[in-house]
């Protein structure tokens, strides 16, 4: 049985398609205002982890500016995954199960307005083989999508649906950068970008910070009214080479959902970092999620995009809905690498541990 | 803190300026098969994959741990990347001992490597970041000036930082792993070999190398099943402070002399130098042979230096350091920190070969990077603490 860990402060930057601030100006203030919520003093802090990328930066060691925006003296215990924050989190979480420390900083934190990103994402693929033909992520995106529609368990429209709802949600998100009130209808009308994906299925380019601050033991009772409990974290990857998978179904989401407890309850909400539409209906799929489960209230990764830090406002978006009493019992998810590679699973509660 | 772990399986590649007989995954899956060998395990008995390297850019892939799940053997488990410069291969069997230790896994793979002839270092490590310096001269431009302010406080003689790279490169013909192999190597031609960075000389410095190093770290059930000795873990500890910040002495920095002092804590050692039979230390370049035995409290301030010109750090003497050769012998990067925990752990099993230090019990890895500011360190024994 793990120990019980809670999430006792979240915050965010806003999404946006281009943010002038650098790394160290993102992160401080996300990084304050976590603090600051959780009530954990920064001193106090037994541990921290990142999750960033030197390759949309455009730098190499560019995570080590944020140790600039987090106050690391005297020096502190830290490391950091060339992950998404939500990875961060994970580290965390299993440096709290030692016993030894009673809190954590996560954040995480991407530009990807600094270079191209298609082409950027094109050097993740398997650099013998595959990146030689530079295949971009929404090319990639639209062969899974492809393959989605002929099995028969979606369509477009569906596709439209998952977007529209999402624009809509997002607005009332403060952090959204796109949002909408679309009839799917319309968005059908529209031409595509790679058939069978429209513009209304594809993330905005995106950047943007989180932080959450993570506690244990006898600091949740002191700092949190509502803490909000992970019951159950897991992540798994599959094999990389897209030939080798079949691109319609999530196993690794469906394994590190059932270790994480996804089935041991209903959950109220869902947060799933699907950057594309039909990927939402694939990892709902994977989790054997029911209808009345409500999909990405925040709007989701199609209405703010911020690369490594995306997962980690999904885990984030959770527990603040959570913690606003207005549900008891959340999933959280991320994902990383070309057409769902690998994923995490977060559930999340408010039962007293 | 934690469960009890140990490492019970170590593998390394022979490091060499350029790997062009294998790809980037045959690198790794070298190093790790080895491990798995060393552990009688397969990868059918591997719970997760720790990866770990320096950055990207090194090789030009974009999370290269993705596309390295197949090779790894991690598809269906979890795979974890760690970056955190330099010191990343001793962070990255960090995270994967944690895992041990906080009780989700039994066995872990963890696996750091660099194939650095994929691109240019130099070029990687120069970017031009607005508003912050350029660091145009790669690592040893960046490092020469705090060594020349070791030498001004401490009076050290010249002939101190060649003593170390004779040393060094005189313990790497008793690896076969070790990339230089130098066997006429003597303080002369030490110093007739060019200046690069005042004071750092061509022969005083790390080569750039190709290669990978893995281990398999496990819990004590699966440890005391294992077919060869287990290195226990006695203590674990990191450490990381900001680049800049005023009254920074990057020297000796704060954040290593914490680290040393949370492990030494955590170990039950109160006089390392006594204490402790061997250590592998992060020495790119060779006068961080004294600065860090001082700054890791084997020696006072100024000590550092008289330890090495004593012969005290050899093979032979009375705190071996880097018997395997050591970064100055074998430099891939991303793997260098993981070398380091990795040969202490071979001395305490006593299955270091030719350069074994007689009756190792206690075995010191040790990490750096980015600026003097990331530090990852642990402490192996034979016994079980």
């Amino acid at each position: 049985m793990p120990r019980p860990v809670a999430i006792v402060g979240f915050a965010q930057s806003g999404s946006l398609r281009r943010d002038d601030r650098n790394e160290p100006e993102m992160i401080a203030p996300v990084v304050t205002e976590a603090l600051e919520r959780s009530g954990v003093p920064r001193r106090e802090i037994g541990f921290t982890c990142s999750g960033s990328s030197d390759f949309l930066a455009g730098q190499p060691f560019s995570f080590v500016a944020g140790l600039d925006a987090i106050g690391a003296w005297p020096p502190i215990r830290e490391s950091h995954v060339e992950m998404d924050g939500a990875w961060a989190l994970y580290e965390a979480w299993v440096r709290l199960q030692h016993g030894d420390l009673d809190s954590a900083l996560v954040y995480g934190f991407g530009r990807s307005s600094m270079g191209d990103l298609g082409e950027v994402l094109s050097l993740q693929l398997d650099p013998y083989t595959v990146g030689p033909l530079w295949p971009d992520a929404v090319s990639l995106a639209a062969l899974q999508a492809r393959a989605l529609i002929d099995t028969g368990r979606a369509d477009e429209r569906a596709l439209a649906e998952v977007a529209a709802r999402s624009r809509r949600d997002a607005a009332s998100n403060p952090h959204a950068q796109v949002t909408g009130d679309h009839d799917p209808e319309a968005l059908l009308r529209e031409p595509y970008v790679a058939d069978p994906l429209r513009k209304h299925d594809l993330p905005p380019i995106s950047d943007g910070a989180a932080a959450i601050v993570l506690a244990a033991g006898d600091l949740v009772a002191k700092v949190a009214q509502r803490p909000v409990w992970i019951r159950g974290i897991d992540h798994r990857i599959e094999a990389h080479s897209l030939g080798a998978r079949d691109l319609t179904r999530s196993p690794s989401t469906t394994l590190a959902g059932h270790r994480a407890g996804v089935h041991e309850a209903t959950p109220d909400l869902a947060e799933l970092y699907a950057p594309f539409s039909h990927q939402e209906l694939i990892l709902r799929d994977a989790l054997g999620l029911p209808d009345g489960v409500t999909i990405n209230p925040s709007g989701g990764a199609l209405s703010a995009n911020p690369i490594m830090a995306a997962g980690l406002v999904r885990i984030g978006e959770a527990a603040s809905r959570l913690a606003a009493n207005g549900a008891s019992r959340a999933i959280a998810h991320a994902t990383s690498g070309p057409c769902l590679q690998q994923n995490l699973v977060c559930v999340l509660d408010t039962e007293a541990a | 803190m934690g469960d009890a772990t140990a490492v019970i399986g170590v593998g390394q590649t022979k490091y060499s300026a350029a790997r062009d007989d294998v790809s980037m995954p045959g690198l790794v899956r070298e190093a790790a098969l080895r491990a798995l060998e060393d552990a009688g395990l397969s990868f059918a008995d591997i719970d997760a994959v720790v990866l770990g390297k320096a950055p990207d850019v090194f090789e030009g892939v974009m999370m290269p741990e993705l596309f390295l799940a197949d090779a790894l053997g991690a598809a269906g488990k979890p795979m974890f990347r760690v970056h955190t410069a330099g010191s990343v291969g001793g962070s990255t069997a960090l995270v994967a001992a944690s895992l041990v230790q906080g009780g989700i896994h039994e066995r872990v793979l963890t696996v750091a490597f660099e194939k650095q002839s994929e691109s240019d270092t130099m070029w990687a490590l120069a970017p031009k970041i607005p508003f912050n310096p350029p660091v145009v001269a790669g690592a040893g431009g960046y490092f020469a000036p705090h060594i020349r302010e070791y030498i001004r406080r401490t009076n050290a003689p010249d002939h101190i930082g060649m003593k170390v790279a004779v040393k060094d490169r005189l313990n790497a013909l008793k690896n076969p792993y070790a990339h230089l192999q130098i066997p006429d190597i003597s303080l002369e031609s030490v110093m007739a070999s060019p200046m690069l960075w005042d004071p750092i000389r061509y022969l005083e410095t790390c080569p750039s190398s190709d290669g990978a190093c893995a281990m398999v770290l496990a819990s004590e059930d699966a440890a005391t099943r294992a077919p060869n000795p287990p290195a226990w873990i006695h203590a674990t500890a990191m450490r990381s402070e900001p680049i800049a910040v005023a009254g920074r002495d990057e020297v000796s920095p704060q954040a290593g002399l914490d680290c040393a002092a949370d492990l030494y804590g955590q170990a039950g050692i109160t006089d390392p130098r006594s204490e402790i039979d061997v250590v592998e230390m992060y020495v790119p370049f060779s006068w961080y042979e004294p600065m860090w035995l001082e700054n890791l409290g084997f020696a006072e301030e100024g000590g550092g230096w008289k330890m090495v010109d004593d012969d005290a750090t050899t093979l032979e003497g009375e705190l071996p350091v880097d018997p395997s050769g050591g970064v100055l012998s074998s430099n891939a990067i991303g793997a260098s920190g993981m070398i380091r925990f990795a040969e202490a752990a071979l001395q305490v099993r006593g299955m270091a070969g030719e350069h074994q230090v007689d009756g190792a019990r206690i075995g010191m890895g040790h990490a750096y990077g980015g600026g003097s500011q990331f530090f990852a360190m642990w402490i192996v024994g034979r016994e079980k603490p």
